[in-house]
This record gives C-alpha cells, structure tokens and sequence, in this order.
C-alpha cells in the first residue's frame, strides 16, 4: 500500500512536471521566442515596451500581456455554428499535443532512497506507435473547428489540413522504421537508454531519417512552410477564421506544445535524449559522490540537457519558419507522396541491407 | 460606468474598491501592449504602413505587430487610405465583425477628413461611418506621427475606466453582423 501511495505520489509530480514544463514554461516562451528570434533575423529590435515597475525582461512580459488582453476579449461563436463542437475543437487541438508527452522519457533511471525513478510519465514498449496514435487525434481539432465554424475559409482550411495531415501521418510513420529496425524497438525509454554510446546517437546512422522526419513533422504541426490551412492570404485566417480570444489562442498553444514535442521526439530518437556525449548516468552519479545525492543531480543534469537540446532544436525549427515562404497547396502534396514517401521506402530499404550485410551494426 | 477621471464623484470613486481598480490597471496594462491589428489598406498610405512595420520604425516595439487578417481576432483596426462611398460598406462590416473591445485608428488624411479629395465620390472621414480613437493626419504622415500615435492611443486605453464591461458596440450603419455575443 505505502508503495503504491510512493508510486502514485511519483506519477502526479512527473505529470505536473511535464505539464508546467510545457504550459507554464516553454508556451510563453516559444510566444517570445518567436517574437525575438524573427525580430533578429529582420534586423529589427522586436517587443520590447511591455514592463512591470520599468523592468521589461528584453519583452518577455509582452506575453503576458497577450495572454492578459485574450483572457478579456470577446468569446465569439457565429451564428449558425455548432455551439459544442465549435467549443470543443480547441480542446481537441491541445490535449494531444500534451498526451504524446507521456512517453517521451526526460531524464533517465535512478534509485532514489530504495525507489527505482524512471523520469518517464508511461513506459510504454509500443511508445513511438503511441505518438502517432495521439498525434492522429490532433487532426480532428483542426477539421472540427473548420466545420462547426459555418464559415466557407474555415471549412477550406478544414478541409485542406484533413488532406494534408492524413497524408504527412502516413509518411511519417515511415520515415522513422529505419530507426526502429536500428534499434530494435519501438519503445522511446529503450531507445533512449541505448544512446548512452555517443557512437550510437541516431543522428550519426539515421541521419536521412532526421532529415525526413523533420520535414514530415513540420508539415504534421502545420507551420510555415507548410501553412496551407491557414494559408493567410487565401484563406483570411483558415480553420480558425471564426476563433477569438481564449480560443484562438489555444490553437497556437498546440502549435507551440506540438513544436516542443517534436523537437523532443527528434532528441529523444536522433540525439542522444537526456545524455551528454561520452558521459553516462551512472558516471554522473560516481563523479557527485554516489547514494542519493549523486543521484539527484544526475538526475537534474540528464533533465537539463534534455531540456537544452530541445532548446536547440525549437530554435532550428524556429529559423526554418521565419526563413522559407509558404509552399502553394500541390507542392505540400507532391512534396509528401512523390519524394518523401519514396525516399523514406528507399531509406527502409538501404538500412534492411546495410544490416544485413553488416555495414550497420544494429544496437 | 464609462466615466471619465474629471468627471468622477467621491461616490463613485468610493465604489471603485480597490480590488476592481487594480484588476482594471492588470487589463488595461495587458490591452495597451498587446494590440493585434487588422490593417485595412485601400490607397497610398499603405508604403507608409510598410515602413512603420518594418525593421526601421518596427511597430513591434510596442507590442502591436501582429497582423490578424480575421476581424474575429483584431483588436486595433487601422484604416489605411482613401475609403471611397464604394469601400464604405465593407469597412463597416469588417468593423461591425470585429470582437469587442475594438479600437480605430484614422491613419492618413483621407481617413480623417476625405483628405485632397474633396467630391462625391469619397467618404469625407471615417468618422461618419464608424467610431474613431485615434486621428493621424498628414498626406502620408510620417511613420514618427503613427508610432506618436500609437503610444497615444496606449495612453487612451490605459486611462480607460471599467475595463471589465468596456464595448464600442456596432456602427449604427450597416447591417449589425450575425453575433451572438455570449461573454
């Protein structure tokens, strides 16, 4: 019983760790991010006039001031809409985003005064299927909020992310089974303890699958260059045209999880996960002095590297955004079935012989 | 309440507790730097928006840099030109269709007053169709009178009282839009 109250106590604080990490931590920040880091890249200076008692934290607090100004604008739903559904998209838009969280283990195993610590919410042995499962839902906010918004752009966009989302989800699942067939698993905690060897970071065999894989999940989270259902010139503001306040502000919450989530499924397949080069945990843990001391600040570095990488990763998706103008609707569909589908098969293909004959010793 | 600070009666000050005060100081400092905008370009004025926007003047120093091009999700409307009898409609409508609360800003001298072109075919100020905050003249003004403008306008939303229950309501021309305003 007093372990299952330890075991329970464990998973609410990993689950309001991860939901903070994301909500209170990386959502405003990405705001920022965005913000400034376009501010630099055009030469500009960016918020900056936002401030408490003439402190403005280099327009940090211009997101809060949004977040401020949303909370009190208008709750707007048309005339003519579906009330429950048009209320419900936006949920549907966040919560996936946050649930493929779950199995995306963050900082590793350690004993912890007789308790065995694993920093993942669910060890799941089918975690990277799980992903794609949730991620698979995320689509329904988006042709909902097109639907029940009883608007002709919304619909379009409604339409368009249905078209364009079904198909990045099939070739996404793809792009990665060359990494899995590397690893032997499908389980993201596996995966992510045997890149404890620098020399069997995913990015050093896999990096064709990176590649692929990143530009599948740019397209599957919908951002610049692959903003066809938003597609401002066209389609005013696309699914979400009929959204304000709260509500339009929760579909760029998703995107911004969902950039968060990407960047720490490329971490955690391509880049080592919460291992620093040439270091391991347990190494970590001797060189603190051992017992339960060691583990903690092991424990912390492994999450602040994990959490440092996807810095740098949301700042290379981030500079992919503000660089390249948006691909008109038949790129984004040829892009998908007629080179990164092909690519990717080939890709399964060239690994399945390589570690057939040996070239790439599987792990 | 709407009232105004000159205006305001010991009672009435007595009835502002100090709790709503400072929620309407919270809201007011959230509106003021958080102006998402709906610009409504129609002439000349525009090249003169694209500076102010740009890396020169960068309208995003004061937290108004977003374009929203649906009047669901804008805040600030900024009339950006000529508006001929023509455009008058769909200027109204665009308003009329912007959530509450909404702000104008008469950018140029043909918003403000119909400007050089004084003849039938040009709606002599926007202010006959539609509620206006804030007037910028000049043909086109300088992107320095805009920003001027524009922390104007901050100072105006800032001195609002009752942020809570602040509305602008519909242009009373044009049809009202098909809202169903329910918080």
């Amino acid at each position: 019983m007093n372990s299952m109250t330890g075991d329970l106590l464990e998973t609410v604080v990993k689950i309001a760790f991860v939901i903070g990490l994301n909500l209170g931590f990386f959502a405003p920040m990405l705001g920022w991010v965005e913000r400034k880091q376009s501010a630099v890249m055009q030469d500009r200076i960016g918020a900056n006039r936002a401030g408490v008692f003439g402190f403005t934290f280099i327009g940090l607090l211009h997101s809060a001031a949004d977040a401020i100004k949303l909370i009190f604008k208008e709750d707007f739903i048309p005339r003519g809409a579906d009330r429950m559904m048009h209320t419900l998209a936006p949920v549907i838009a966040v919560v996936p985003a946050l649930a493929a969280f779950a199995v995306i283990p963050f900082g590793g195993k350690f004993e912890l005064a007789g308790h065995n610590v694993n920093l993942v919410i669910a060890d799941l042995d089918v975690g990277l299927l799980f992903v794609f499962a949730i991620a698979s839902i995320a689509t329904y906010g988006a042709v909902i909020a097109g639907w029940a918004s009883n608007n002709n752009w919304s619909m379009l966009g409604g339409l368009r992310s249905a078209a364009q989302m079904f198909s990045y989800e099939v070739t996404m699942g793809l792009t990665i089974i060359g990494l899995v067939m590397y690893y032997q698993s499908l389980s993201l905690v596996v995966i992510a303890e045997k890149q404890v060897d620098f020399w069997h970071w995913g990015i050093i065999y896999q990096w064709p699958a990176f590649i692929l894989f990143l530009t599948c999940a740019i397209a599957e989270n919908k951002r610049i260059p692959f903003d066809v259902p938003e597609a401002e010139s066209e389609l005013v503001a696309g699914y979400f045209t009929e959204y304000s306040g709260m509500k339009f502000i929760m579909f760029w919450t998703a995107e911004f999880i969902e950039v968060v989530t990407i960047s720490a499924l490329c971490v955690t397949m391509f880049f080592g996960a919460y291992h620093l080069p040439f270091i391991s945990p347990d190494m970590l843990v001797s060189i603190f002095g051992g017992g339960d001391f060691g583990a903690i600040v092991a424990m912390l570095i492994g999450i602040g590297v994990f959490v440092a990488k996807i810095c740098a990763l949301i700042f290379l998706q981030m500079a992919i955004r503000w660089t390249l103008p948006r691909f008109r609707y038949d790129q984004v569909m040829a892009l998908g079935w007629k080179i990164i589908l092909p690519a990717s098969l080939i890709w399964i293909f060239l690994t399945g012989l390589a570690i057939l004959l040996g070239l790439m010793p599987t792990v | 309440m709407g009232v105004t600070d000159e205006g305001k009666s010991d009672l009435l000050a007595l009835s502002e507790s100090v709790i709503v005060t400072k929620l309407d100081d919270i809201i007011s400092w959230g509106r003021q730097y958080s102006f998402f905008l709906y610009p409504f370009i129609t002439a000349c004025c525009g090249m003169e928006f694209m500076s102010v926007a740009g890396p020169r003047y960068d309208i995003d120093r004061f937290g108004a840099a977003l374009p929203r091009f649906s009047p669901r999700q804008a805040d600030l409307l900024l009339v950006v030109g000529t508006i001929s009898h023509k455009q008058a409609p769909i200027l109204v409508k665009v308003y009329n269709q912007m959530t509450e609360p909404k702000w104008v800003f008469a950018f140029g001298a043909c918003t403000v007053s119909g400007g050089m072109y004084d003849n039938y075919a040009t709606v002599q100020g926007i202010d006959t169709l539609i509620p206006v905050d804030i007037y910028v003249p000049g043909c086109p003004p300088r992107p320095e009178m805009v920003l001027d403008g524009l922390i104007k306008l901050q100072e105006k939303v800032a001195g609002t009282r009752d942020q809570m229950n602040y509305r602008r309501g519909v242009s009373p021309l044009g049809e009202a839009d098909d809202r169903k305003i329910i918080g």
